[in-house]
């Protein structure tokens, strides 16, 4: 196969002289046509400022110091500025990561796509709305005449991104930069953007360089991998060898980070922090997070050298030992202490819909109807659906943060109302899970924690100081921690302080609301260890909202799938994940990316999007979707079909097989 | 000594004590943000700009001039009894007592800068016969024998102010240097090379600069002043450098007292109106877009007019005519406040909207904070930089707005020294063949250096406080 894109020795740098921040340092590779080749890496690797290099987009300040970058044999790093234009789009193109930042909100779907069409096929009128349209149609973008003529925010997430790549296409690329494609979309959307990309690759013979922190992304994507890790490659090797035998440390622990199914032991976590590229970068730039590192790694930085055909720029990854697949664990089962913690009953919260002047309410929106769940002291309940759901919305209204519409919220044996709320407030507490929005930039972490205490009264005044700094010990933060604001921290250590907070007042529940979405792998695997000492030595009960099966899978106890406001599924997690019933339950768990290859499971696709909480489908709301859909489905939304141990589904289908 | 201090009634006029107390309220202001790192980092970035700082420099000449005048007092008349002393009608300032003879050395009437004779011909009575001439002034190069020898005394009193300025700046920065060497423990030199390189951690070499022009025009001025006007004179004589030196207060006192009418406002129901939403939000926008479509001209001409009037029906209440000025500058400025806050309130309420809904928001509702205190210290400090930019940005154009209000006739009262009666005075004059021009280009000048070093620094401020440029530059 001929090389397509070939990068040497690339240099990228912000500032200039000895205070140069090399936020790319000496990067190689080769991309060849047709082939997908994945950067993989955590954020602040220098990911995306490979790809701006490539294409000459650098924000201000930065600029290549050195190095070549090949497409298709001409240099583009020599070309001038306007030359420049054709390659971009029409040499390579890039995808970006937020579909809706990268569409003009007031520029219809249809003149963005012809816009890059006459300026790279030269179609003007009729034969470029045409070829927009045939560009949608590839892929895969239903009714796209009638797409052409939408705004973008008239489109979900999923086709915005597909319309994203259209216009990727329209220069009719021979390279496609796709810049974390998927990490903003949901998964069974994710699943159907990824087969566009594939598809698109095999048909067009394009190359693809993929972004991405997923190793599974990568797993079922790419046909080689490239390791990043502070601004270097650290290793690179075709996938099924990468996979089947990391070579570097780093990646060898991304890997060990990451929650498997059916396992429920402690995870391996990477100590420390990806460094600042302002800090003194000398020797092996991992040394200091290594375990293996010796006192070569701290001085001489490593060459590359090839091991059963990968490359890897280490000084031991010759006498590494082999990687040892940690045993599965069992989870440990928590005993069921009957008398359920939390109990809500027909849970409802209700949107009124205000139009015209008098602004009478003219509907609601149902973003959460009929729910009822119920946690019992140190066990957790995983709440899962995709982003639209109203998953969050449950975890707000059971701390009355939004006021529930109708439905009993009962707390240790107390029925919780409006006036007693601040009972509600010591017993549950709330991790939000972006950890930058959810800490007031203003106040110093022992103010944060402390605020809590103080508002509900807890303890004495003089023994909250104590209290706090037990807290932070509790967390794993530094005792010094308190007198500092939060901009000091990273991310991983500002999910402890939002932990530290919730649990300032002791309560006995926690609503952990995405906690580690925003996080990196190896963060994670912290934040998940954290979470499972806290309940191990704390008996809290959890309510853990999200998106992420993997983490579901490692954490929780029971499992409740929601879709449209509605629980659609519930039981214990081994068997909603391990044998999901419900229609919807299994194409979101055959969605999920895997890293081992999967096996017998054929791979449900769903088509389509989420249907708007406002004017849900009649019967089932999943019936649109659904591949099993039959008349009753359109026409009576389904009772509960139990199934055994306290599982089950609400599906006419699946109570037509029993 | 006590006989000296005897001798005057100290006067603290309206103005003066809420300019003192604004003076107070500042410092502790400063002493706060000191406390908080996360405000004294922004400050330390303005510290570090050039343009910043020597905009601050002449910014606090101004204020400086404006302090002195305002501390106020009456001189006891020579003739009156020590146990029920007498004072004169006039209130002078500190200001006043500083600049001697600026204010008392009055002239007939108009005369051009630096000129020796007046600027209109006279019938003049010399060596018995009536001749028509341009008489020569009482004060302005009263000392000069000839108008031959006018332009070379002025030359060289100029080089001599300029040389004097010179050698004050070589001396104090010449100490300034042994300090900060000394503290930074390196020697003489080194300092000198740091501060010749640019190297210090402030803009030691703006610095520098701009204090020794600014000490140099000094001793111009201070040499020029003695024996001539500098500006000319008015059209009853008065010096017109004496009076734009004066109108410094008044632009001053427009500037900042009407931010503090303007604060609690916007502030107050600004982040009200975003944090609370519904009826109050109604309210609150309701009240400030039926404010936005009075015409502000004719509201603060309606004020001013039920002060005047005021003033005129309770003559006791006003001892002394710089009492009912005063006064109307009050009411000038409280009215200005009242019809400028909704900018920075619709400003506020938009950002407040946003932090409402930001998770840390969220996370203390959940533990029950109550409202005030998540306002004041959730929101507040969160919305603390708008509200500095906007002190900062606002003082310009209120200066600018005086001007323009006591043009029209509705701005401060006709007795007290502001550039907006300069400018109306001049105005008539400004048709006379040769023009008058001096008055008009003296507040000119001291408003477009007031303005243009109030806008420079507030540009440092907003770049400083500005998150997406990080202090960076």
């Amino acid at each position: 196969m001929n090389t397509l894109l070939n990068v040497d020795n690339l240099v990228t740098a912000f500032g200039q002289g000895d205070d140069a921040l090399r936020v790319v340092d000496g990067i190689s590779f080769h991309v060849d046509a047709g082939e997908t080749y994945a950067l993989l890496g955590e954020s602040g690797c220098g990911k995306s400022m490979t790809a701006l290099s490539l294409m000459r987009l650098l924000p201000d300040g930065g600029h290549i110091e050195s190095g070549s970058v090949q497409l298709d044999g001409q240099d583009v790093l020599a070309l001038p500025e306007f030359d420049m234009r054709s390659v971009r789009g029409g040499g390579m193109a890039m995808i970006f990561q937020e579909p809706m930042l990268a569409l003009n909100p007031v520029i219809k779907v249809g003149i963005q796509i012809t816009e890059a069409l006459s300026l790279h096929q030269q179609l003007a009128g009729q034969a470029a709305w045409d070829a927009a349209r045939a560009l949608l149609d590839s892929v895969g973008v239903p009714d796209a005449a009638r797409r052409l003529d939408a705004y973008p925010f008239e489109l979900s997430g999923g086709l915005r991104q597909r319309v994203m790549i259209a216009m990727a296409l329209a220069g009719q690329p021979k390279l496609l930069i796709a810049d974390e494609p998927t990490t903003a979309l949901d998964v069974t959307i994710q699943a159907q953007v990824l087969d566009v990309l594939r598809q698109l690759r095999t048909e067009r013979q394009m190359g693809m360089l993929l972004i991405t922190h997923d190793l599974a992304v990568v797993a079922e994507n790419a046909d080689r991998v490239g390791v990043m890790y502070a601004g270097e490659l650290v290793e690179e090797g075709a996938r099924d060898a990468f996979f089947a035998a990391p070579k570097h440390p780093y990646s060898r622990m991304l890997f060990e980070a990451l929650p498997r199914p059916g396992d429920g032991g402690r995870l391996a976590t990477i100590p420390g922090q990806v460094p600042g590229f302002d800090s003194e970068l000398q020797g092996c730039r991992f040394a200091p997070r290594c375990p293996h590192a010796i006192a070569r790694c701290q001085i001489e930085s490593p060459d590359w050298q090839v091991l059963d055909g990968q490359r890897v720029r280490c000084h031991l990854a010759a006498e590494l030992p082999a990687r040892v697949e940690r045993e599965l664990t069992a989870h440990a089962k928590s005993t069921q202490s009957g008398e359920p913690l939390l109990q809500v009953d027909g849970l409802k919260v209700y949107f009124p819909v205000r139009r015209g002047f008098f602004q009478r309410t003219v509907g609601h929106v149902r973003a959460v109807d009929e729910v009822s769940l119920s946690i019992q002291a140190g066990r957790t309940l995983a709440l899962v659906g995709e982003s639209g759901c109203g998953k969050t919305t449950v975890g707000k209204a059971l701390l009355h943060l939004i006021e529930p519409t109708a439905g009993t919220i009962t707390l240790g044996g107390e029925t919780i109302h409006a006036q007693n709320a601040a009972m509600l407030r010591r017993q549950a507490q709330m991790v939000f899970q972006d950890p930058f929005s959810s800490l007031n930039p203003r106040m110093r972490v022992a103010d944060i924690l402390l605020e809590g205490m103080d508002a509900l009264g807890v303890g004495v005044a003089k023994d909250r100081r104590e209290a706090m700094t037990q807290l932070l010990r509790q967390v794993g933060l530094p005792d010094d921690a308190g007198g500092r604001y939060p901009h000091a921290f990273s991310g991983g250590q500002r999910q402890r302080i939002a932990i530290a907070r919730a649990l300032a007042v002791s309560p006995r529940l926690v609503i952990c609301d995405e906690p580690t979405s925003a996080l990196d792998v190896s963060v994670q695997a912290q934040i998940l260890n954290l979470l499972k000492d806290l309940q191990d030595s704390l008996g809290l009960a959890y309510l853990f909202i999200t998106h992420n099966l993997a983490v579901v899978d490692y954490l929780a106890h029971d499992v409740a799938v929601m879709y449209l406001g509605r629980i659609v599924e519930q039981g214990t997690a081994a068997s909603v994940l391990g044998e999901p019933r419900h229609p919807y339950t299994q194409a979101l768990v055959s969605a999920v990316p895997r890293i081992e290859p999967q096996t017998g499971q054929e791979i449900i696709r769903l088509a389509g999007d989420q249907p708007s909480p406002l004017n849900p489908p009649n019967g089932c709301h999943f019936h649109p979707r659904c591949p099993h859909a039959s008349e009753v489905c359109r026409q009576t939304y389904p009772e509960p079909t139990e199934l055994d141990n306290g599982h089950w589904a609400r599906c006419h289908w699946v109570a037509g097989q029993l | 000594m006590s006989e000296v201090w005897a001798s005057f009634d100290f006067v603290l006029l309206w103005t003066d004590a809420l300019v003192f107390a604004l003076v107070a309220g500042v410092l502790a202001l400063v002493l706060f943000i000191r406390g908080q790192e996360h405000l004294r980092a922004p400050w330390r970035a303005v510290a570090q700009r050039p343009m910043a700082m020597g905009a601050a420099l002449v910014l606090s000449v101004f204020v400086v001039i404006g302090l002195l005048d305002s501390l106020h007092y009456r001189e006891k008349l020579p003739d009156s009894s020590a146990d029920a002393p007498h004072y004169s009608v006039d209130v002078l300032s500190v200001f006043d007592a500083l600049v001697g003879g600026l204010r008392t050395q009055q002239e007939k009437t108009y005369s051009e800068p630096l000129a020796m004779q007046l600027y209109a011909k006279e019938f003049v009575q010399r060596d018995g016969a009536t001749v028509r001439e341009f008489p020569r002034l009482k004060y302005g190069g009263a000392h000069l024998q000839q108008e031959a020898d006018r332009v070379p005394d002025i030359t060289r009193r100029s080089l001599v102010g300029l040389a004097q300025g010179l050698a004050i700046s070589l001396l104090l920065f010449g100490l300034l240097a042994a300090w900060r060497a000394r503290c930074a423990n390196v020697s003489y030199g080194e300092w000198l090379t740091l501060w010749g390189e640019g190297r210090l951690d402030w803009p030691g070499r703006t610095v520098a600069v701009v204090v020794t022009l600014l000490l140099m025009l000094a001793g111009v001025l201070v040499h020029l002043t003695a024996a001539y006007h500098v500006f000319g004179t008015d059209k009853v004589g008065q010096d017109v450098l004496y009076i734009s030196l004066k109108s410094i207060r008044t632009g001053l006192v427009i500037g900042t007292l009407t931010t503090l009418v303007t604060l609690p406002l916007a502030i107050g129901l600004g982040i009200a109106a975003g944090y609370f939403r519904g009826w109050i939000d109604d309210v609150i926008q309701y009240i400030y877009t039926v404010l936005n479509s009075i015409p502000g001209v004719l509201l603060i001409a309606a004020a001013v007019l039920i002060v005047q009037v005021y003033i005129e029906s309770n003559p006791d209440l006003f001892d002394t005519a710089a009492r009912r000025a005063d006064i109307r500058l009050l009411a000038l400025c409280l009215i200005m406040g009242v019809t400028s806050w909704t900018g920075l309130a619709r400003l506020l309420r938009g950002e407040s909207l946003k932090l409402r809904t930001l998770d840390y928001v969220e996370a203390a509702r959940a533990f029950g904070v109550s409202h005030t205190r998540i306002i004041s210290r959730h929101i507040f400090p969160n919305v603390f930089h708008l509200v500095l930019i906007a002190i900062v940005l606002d003082f310009s154009g209120l200066v600018l707005a005086e001007a323009v209000l006591s043009y029209v006739g509705v701005g401060v009262d006709p007795s007290m020294h502001s550039w907006g009666n300069m400018i109306n005075g001049s105005r008539l004059e400004l048709a006379r063949e040769p023009v008058v021009w001096w008055q008009l280009g003296a507040a000119f000048t001291f408003m477009f250096t007031l303005v243009l070093a109030a806008n420079l620094f507030a540009d440092g401020v907003r770049d400083a406080f500005d998150p997406r440029q990080g202090g960076r530059r």
